[in-house]
């Protein structure tokens, strides 16, 4: 079975080329196989998002391979095969809860009848089944953002890149945010891609937490989270958590020692 | 408060009105004011009542121009707003033109549309009522089109959208609230174009001559009923708008809520 995603010598570069302003990424290498739940963590502007982005072809790379599904980015982005979930909900406010989550469904001209059906499975899947008819602004933020969850979800890409979806949500939310997205990795079979700057988060979700450090943003560690799942609050006060947690802090204060 | 019943909610306003009503009709008698400087309220009402088929023949002609005049402007205002979103170096050419003459007072060129389209002709108060609102509902409305959250245009492409779709699933939902805003604001402006146009030389039977010429003459009654029918059709004419926006757009914060 081919890699998910598939990159090899990515490079970024902000700026003209003469004149490069930024180097947000270099040489970039990293296999994602199907089913892993895979972090990026690091510091602000370690590029973190921006290789998010490259992997959903939002935007180019200035070099390198970016495969998706075994093929280029731009392709898998034009056949769908990826859903994303941004910082912020980004929920349309003049749509409904279940027309927001429809959204995709139609603009993939799925019809009417069969985007209803899968719309209200989706909202069953983040328990917002009674939430159909109301408007975004009328939810939590918590809420909103499970809404953006089952969007991204409605036409069950294989891929689900999601830029710190939980970043604006207080701790407690957060953490049954968290809890809530193992269960629908779980049922959905997807692959996640997750952007993150808490430690815990990483180290509670991830099969791998990539590393990330800053200018130029490039991976300084891979470090594969052996915690056994399913994961619940037990995990969080397991000594072996703990000591990953610890494991993921270290590598992040090595790269940006490691900072030229 | 919670749930106020209806009489909490408008008795306020309607005892200001009467509380001013009485003031202006004791003030006017205590004070002895002449009727040209102020005539007493019971005055007027009297002579609207009189008058009342005479005020609604003239105010026929200019309601009909402030409306068809306000479909052209603000039409074309949303359409030239339209075209810019397609067409990017077109915006950037025409805004700075746009804003600026928005500022300027437009009602001044109403002698100018009376030159070119002669006076009794309609079509000269159709004309400054359609470039008064038009620039207010073509800025608005750019605004409305291009202020879109950048990462609704990001996730639209994650699904490889075309700007068509673009155009409809999100700039023209996000453009909704702007383009009540203007209406609402080309409301008041369709029909003080209309009448301040009718002021410079119009038909006999139209609401800005009439009011004139009941001034020039001392009949400052009949003057003062025009002027309120003129209010009431301008607070009719926003109140449509209103209805309209609460139909559209029931998710917006502009929209009362309860």
């Amino acid at each position: 079975m081919p890699p998910v995603v598939f990159l090899k010598n990515v490079n970024k570069i902000f700026g003209p080329a003469e004149r490069p302003t930024t180097i947000a990424l270099r040489d970039i290498n990293l296999e994602i196989e199907p089913r892993e739940f895979i972090s990026l963590i690091g510091p602000s502007g370690c590029g973190k998002s921006t290789l998010l982005r490259a992997i959903g072809d939002l935007i180019e790379v200035s070099s390198g391979e970016v495969m998706v599904n075994d093929k280029p980015a731009r392709q898998a982005r034009v056949n769908r095969e990826y859903g994303m979930v941004f910082q912020a909900p980004v929920l349309f406010e003049w749509r409904t809860v279940l027309r927001n989550v429809e959204l995709p469904l139609e603009v993939m001209g799925v019809p009417k009848a069969e985007r209803t059906r899968r719309g209200r499975e989706m909202l069953r899947l983040v328990e917002l089944q009674n939430f159909e008819r109301h408007y975004p602004w009328q939810l939590s933020g918590g809420m909103q953002q499970r809404v953006a969850i089952a969007r991204a979800l409605a036409f069950r890409p294989g891929l689900l890149l999601m830029d710190e979806p939980f970043g604006a949500l207080d701790e407690i939310t957060r953490e049954r945010m968290n809890a809530e997205l193992l269960r629908i990795w779980h049922e959905t079979q997807t692959t996640v891609v997750f952007v993150t700057h808490s430690i815990p988060e990483a180290v509670f979700l991830s099969t791998r937490v990539v590393v990330m450090s800053a200018r130029p943003g490039r991976i300084s560690d891979l470090i594969t989270i052996d915690l056994p799942y399913p994961r619940n609050v037990e995990t969080r006060e397991h000594p072996r958590f703990f000591e990953l947690v610890t494991t993921v802090r270290e590598a992040l204060r090595k790269g940006e020692e490691m900072r030229e | 408060m919670v749930n106020p019943s209806r009489f909490q909610r408008y008795a306020p306003p309607i005892v200001v009105f009467f509380a001013v009503v009485i003031l202006w009709e004791v003030l006017v008698d205590v004070l002895n004011i002449q009727r040209f400087l102020l005539p007493a309220p019971s005055v007027i009402a009297e002579a609207f009542f009189n008058t009342f088929s005479a005020i609604m023949n003239s105010a026929a002609y200019t309601v009909r121009s402030a409306v068809i005049g306000f479909l052209v402007g603000a039409g074309a205002g949303v359409l030239v707003a339209l075209a810019t979103v397609r067409w990017t170096t077109m915006r950037e050419g025409l805004m700075p033109f746009a804003i600026a003459l928005n500022s300027v007072p437009i009602i001044a060129f109403a002698p100018i549309m009376n030159n070119w389209f002669g006076s009794t002709n309609p079509m000269s108060k159709i004309m400054i009522v359609a470039v008064i609102t038009f620039f207010p509902m073509m800025i608005n409305m750019v605004r409305g089109l291009t202020l879109v959250e950048p990462a609704k245009i990001e996730l639209m492409r994650s699904y490889a959208t075309t700007p068509l779709e673009v155009l409809t699933k999100v700039r023209i939902p996000n453009a909704l609230p702007y383009l009540f805003n203007a209406l609402k604001v080309c409301s008041t402006l369709a029909l003080i174009g209309a009448i301040v146009g009718e002021y410079f030389g119009g038909p006999r039977e139209s609401l800005g001559v009439y009011i004139l010429q009941e001034a020039q003459l001392f009949r400052f009654d009949n003057a003062w009923a025009a002027i309120i029918i003129s209010a009431l059709l301008g607070i009719a004419f926003y109140l449509i708008i209103l209805a309209a926006e609460r139909i559209a757009i029931p998710w917006h914060a502009s929209v009362d809520r309860r």
